[in-house]
């Protein structure tokens, strides 16, 4: 009950920190002092005291969009275990249910964009629909790799693998999927080099330009689910990359907590050491992502 | 008893439209009579079919008949009961709505023709699902075809609807070709039509067996190469008769290969294989097509094929399961499938109402014209987006269930537990996902294209809003597909039931739940409903969170907006068009630009059916052309004809004496 409970909160409180770290490390690597590590929580509460400039075009798919995006990848997050401790939500087959339910967010977060009538949204939302053809597949491959591997079909199972974690037997297709699954945590999130959450030039944007008309608490709520998914795929990941575990409690949850703040670390190197791809090229990164978990899976069942 | 109330059903609903005939053109009475009959026959079929269901036995009829081959012989188990409930419910909930939609007082020339043959349509489609003898079935089949013609051209004074007829027509007669040599071989094998379950086929046998029911009930059901009728047949029907069609006749397709596989004895490892393989084909392809297309309807049209690809997935899985002896392959793959046959029956009659709907009021097609129709029809949109939902099979809505039980099935042939998989079967989960994906944005875009952002062009002046009679069907869909959706564990027990008569299950392995928990589906889908409901109270209590101010799209500061800027549904599908380009061919047709400022120019685009038109049309031309040569055999008079037909015994003569 107390490792649900820690669960919760740690999914709630955790993931605008993410955005701090990545903001911090691009600082630094810029050579400025950035923004401080809590910037995000400041301008959360900044948006929630604010009220909304509405588009009269809208409708109630305009107010739908965040709210349930936002409520679905909480739900999401409840399936994915963090660290050894298991997920608060178990059960046969979550792992379509997680897949699914970042399907629902974007059916309502690309129909918001396309509410507004804007051609700029309206681009984004092509773009994201688009790559999500590409992304999904590599995920499906990623998740029989890990379902055949572990022997389960529920995510709690699938990610803490066998007994003992991920055995060095398995260690080839894993590391493929590894790979995989942190191009598809890129394009996900929306951070380069598929999207450039700073760019000011909304041409160029996926994510961004989609909320380009939200603002206020939903702007929030945008903000805040996004960080969400961050850290909800980034826990998916992290069960493939990283199986240590100390066995105590009170070690473990600092020790998966640390884990995170080093996936934005390292999410925040890829942005300062790359520039973004030209949208024509992004596919090619996407299919290559479907390459890595596909050969991951090839070579576990051949 | 229960046999004798579907039988009177199915006449009830054959003959509801001939009353009709013999009232006035111009009064609506003869189309309330049509109604009520329907309504009465499908009560009276939905209490039968409920009745058979708490018989112990199977309710069977045989009577011997006027023709040589063949009795009249139905019977009705679980599987066709499963079949039944979408030809009892939608037929009747369709002829509600055409109340509304095809007021016999606006279409005095066609309104009772379609009424007629819209009930023949639902009576034959019932009859086919009980028949249990193959003479018997092809003439249900052809029935059923040939009233879905006439239903489907009921304005056939436009070419383009007498075209798709024409296509139609072609095509369901190949089909038919297929299934009369099937019943044939099924004769010859057996020692008569009886569509009873037999034992020692030779494998060369059930193969050809196998084949010809994949291509010919495939005709039907719209696999991929063989959906060429299927888009222009749905997008020209009138709506209600488009959503029979889509949601009920392409299921008797599945309906079909789901009975023939049931019939013969041992499958072999490839058709399961063979089913799979053409499952992931039709789905994708099904819904890149779809994405291509700016006809509301022919979207919605594609869309079905996707369904059926996806249908014929599960329907795969489930032979791989039998030949491999796992019966949670067969469980899942079968359960899933035959679920999604009631749900895509559901969702889809749904959103060709809606799209029946938008055509009432804004009278085109072409959804690059429309947008911003929410003000105009709330209702209406608010249920589109149920359908869309569904149809994306996204949480809590049922398209999700029936696809979740397909997922975990096809996840099963890893080979979990120890046990030997097939892994190759498990691709087809990446597939599905691909397909869910492009759903997805297939949805978005029509979604946004006719409901969301401002009209691109002007609206008409007067729009009709649907009446109570078209809201009322609508209505009840969508409250179906939100059943489904949250409380799929209510399906379990007809499903396992269906399953039952399809392959003898072993008992320890006979229930869905219990490899596929579907109460948690109810749990999270309500969580999911709770969860948006309290953020959204949330945002409502925020103390400041208020509309400050209505304003005007921000684009990126460009002070003069117009509508014509907003992206259109094909600019929308555009780049997933140009991906899937090796096999969408789509054509543009643009201007090549000079100099600073152009002038006024057009630019079009279309992404035609690669096989219809690329392939089927082209060969048929040829034929055209090069085959009149044999019309000097034909030259209208009669004592020639009497000389081949003596040529012709003579041959036959010949051949018999020398005995080859």
């Amino acid at each position: 009950m107390i490792e649900k409970c820690i669960h919760v909160v740690v999914l709630l409180v955790l993931p605008p920190l993410l955005l701090g770290v990545i903001n911090k490390t691009k600082a630094w690597f810029a050579g400025r002092n950035g923004p401080v590590l809590l910037q995000t929580y400041y301008d959360l509460f900044k948006l929630m005291r604010k009220g909304m400039a509405i588009s009269t075009t809208t409708t109630w798919v305009f107010l739908a969009g965040p709210v349930i995006t936002l409520a679905t990848v909480l739900l999401a997050g409840l399936l994915v275990p963090m660290g050894r401790f298991n997920a608060p939500i178990a059960f046969t087959g979550d792992l379509i249910l997680f897949a699914y339910l970042f399907g629902l967010a974007r059916f309502f977060t690309t129909a918001a964009a396309l509410d507004t009538g804007s051609a700029f949204e309206g681009m984004g939302a092509a773009r994201e629909v688009t790559f999500a053809c590409l992304s999904e597949p590599a995920l499906f491959f990623a998740l029989l790799v890990l379902a055949k591997v572990s022997g389960s079909l529920k995510l709690t199972e699938m990610l803490h693998g066998p007994a003992g974690g991920f055995t060095a037997t398995v260690a080839a297709p894993l590391v493929l999927v590894a790979i995989g699954l942190f191009i598809v945590l890129l394009a996900e999130t929306c951070r380069i080099p598929v999207d450039d959450p700073n760019t000011h030039l909304e041409l160029t944007m996926i994510h961004e330009v989609m909320v380009l008309d939200h603002s206020g608490p939903l702007f929030g709520v945008i903000l805040y689910a996004a960080a969400l998914k961050m850290l909800v795929i980034g826990s998916v990941l992290l069960h493939v990359v990283f199986t240590f575990q100390t066995g105590r409690a009170w070690l473990d949850w600092p020790l998966f907590i640390g884990e995170l703040l080093g996936l934005a670390v390292a999410i925040g190197i890829v942005e300062s050491v790359m520039a973004r791809l030209q949208m024509r090229h992004v596919p090619y990164l996407l299919i290559a992502a479907i390459l890595f978990c596909g050969f991951g899976f090839i070579l576990l069942v051949r | 008893m229960s046999v004798w109330m579907i039988l009177a059903a199915i006449a009830a609903l054959g003959l509801s439209g001939l009353p009709a005939c013999l009232s006035s053109s111009r009064r609506a009475a003869g189309q309330w009579l049509t109604t009520l009959i329907m309504m009465l026959g499908s009560g009276l079929g939905l209490s039968g079919v409920v009745m058979s269901l708490n018989e112990s036995t199977t309710a069977s009829l045989s009577v011997p008949w006027f023709l040589p081959w063949g009795q009249f012989s139905v019977a009705i188990d679980s599987l066709s009961t499963l079949f039944l409930l979408p030809v009892f419910v939608v037929p009747a909930l369709g002829s509600i709505y055409g109340l509304g939609y095809w007021k016999q007082s606006e279409h005095p020339t066609n309104g009772r023709r379609l009424g007629l043959f819209y009930g023949l349509l639902a009576g034959a489609m019932a009859l086919v699902t009980i028949s249990r003898d193959g003479v018997l079935f092809l003439i249900a089949w052809e029935v059923m075809a040939i009233a879905a013609y006439f239903a489907a051209t009921a304005e056939d004074d436009n070419p383009e609807v007498r075209r798709a007829g024409w296509v139609y027509l072609i095509a369901t007669h190949v089909g038919t070709l297929c299934l009369i040599a099937m019943f044939a071989l099924w004769n010859k094998a057996t020692g008569s039509f009886a569509l009873m379950p037999t034992q020692g086929l030779s494998p060369e046998m059930g193969g050809a067996l196998f084949i010809l029911a994949l291509i010919g009930f495939g005709f039907k059901a719209g696999l991929m190469p063989l959906h060429v009728w299927l888009p222009g047949a749905h997008a020209n029907a009138p709506s209600h008769v488009s959503a029979v069609m889509s949601g009920v006749m392409l299921k008797m397709g599945v309906y079909g290969i789901v009975r023939m596989t049931a019939l013969l004895p041992a499958p072999e490892m490839w058709w399961g294989g063979v089913l799979l393989a053409v499952g992931a084909v039709t789905g994708i392809a099904g819904i890149a097509f779809a994405i291509g297309q700016h006809d509301l309807k022919r979207l919605l049209a594609y869309s079905s094929i996707e369904n059926i690809g996806i249908i014929a997935m599960g329907l795969g899985l489930a032979l791989l399961g039998r030949t491999q002896n796992r019966p949670d392959w067969v469980l899942l793959g079968l359960g899933g499938a035959l679920l999604h046959v009631w749900n895509h029956s559901l969702f889809k009659s749904l959103l060709f109402f809606n799209a029946g709907a938008i055509i009432h009021a804004v009278h085109t097609r072409d959804i690059n014209r429309l947008g911003g129709l929410t003000r105009h029809m709330p209702l209406v949109m608010g249920l589109f987006v149920v359908g869309a939902v569904a149809i994306c099979a996204l949480p809590p809505l049922n398209g999700f269930a029936s696809e979740w039980l397909i997922y975990i099935g096809l996840f099963h042939t890893l080979g979990m537990d120890m046990q030997a998989g097939c892994p190759a079967a498990a691709l087809a989960a990446v597939a599905l996902a691909m397909i869910g994906a492009l759903a997805v944005a297939c949805f978005v875009k029509l979604l946004s294209a006719v409901f969301l952002g401002s009209p691109r062009h002007p609206m008409p002046q007067h729009l009709h809003q649907a009446s109570t009679s078209m809201m009322i069907p609508m209505l009840l869909l969508a409250g179906g597909c939100a059943v489904i959706g949250l409380f799929p564990m209510m399906t379990a027990g007809l499903l396992e039931k269906a399953i039952g008569t399809w392959m003898t299950l072993p008992v320890a392995a006979d229930s869905i739940t219990a490899i596929a928990p579907l109460n948690w589906i109810t749990m999270l889908g309500l969580a999911l409903i709770i969860v948006v409901g309290l953020i959204t109270l949330i945002i409502n209590f925020l103390p400041m969170a208020t509309v400050v101010r209505e304003v005007g799209t921000w684009d990126c500061g460009y002070s003069r907006p117009t509508s014509r800027i907003q992206y259109t549904g094909s600019s929308l599908g555009q780049m997933l068009v140009r991906l899937f380009g090796f096999f969408l061919w789509p054509k543009t047709e643009g201007p090549k630009l000079r100099g600073v400022f152009s002038g006024t120019t057009q630019f079009k685009s279309l992404v035609p059916d690669t096989v219809l038109d690329r392939l089927v049309l082209p060969v048929f031309n040829l034929a055209g052309r090069y085959l009149p040569w044999l019309r000097i055999m034909q030259q209208g008079q009669t004592h020639l004809y009497v000389l081949y037909i003596v040529v012709i015994v003579i041959i036959l003569m010949i051949w018999g004496a020398i005995g080859i």
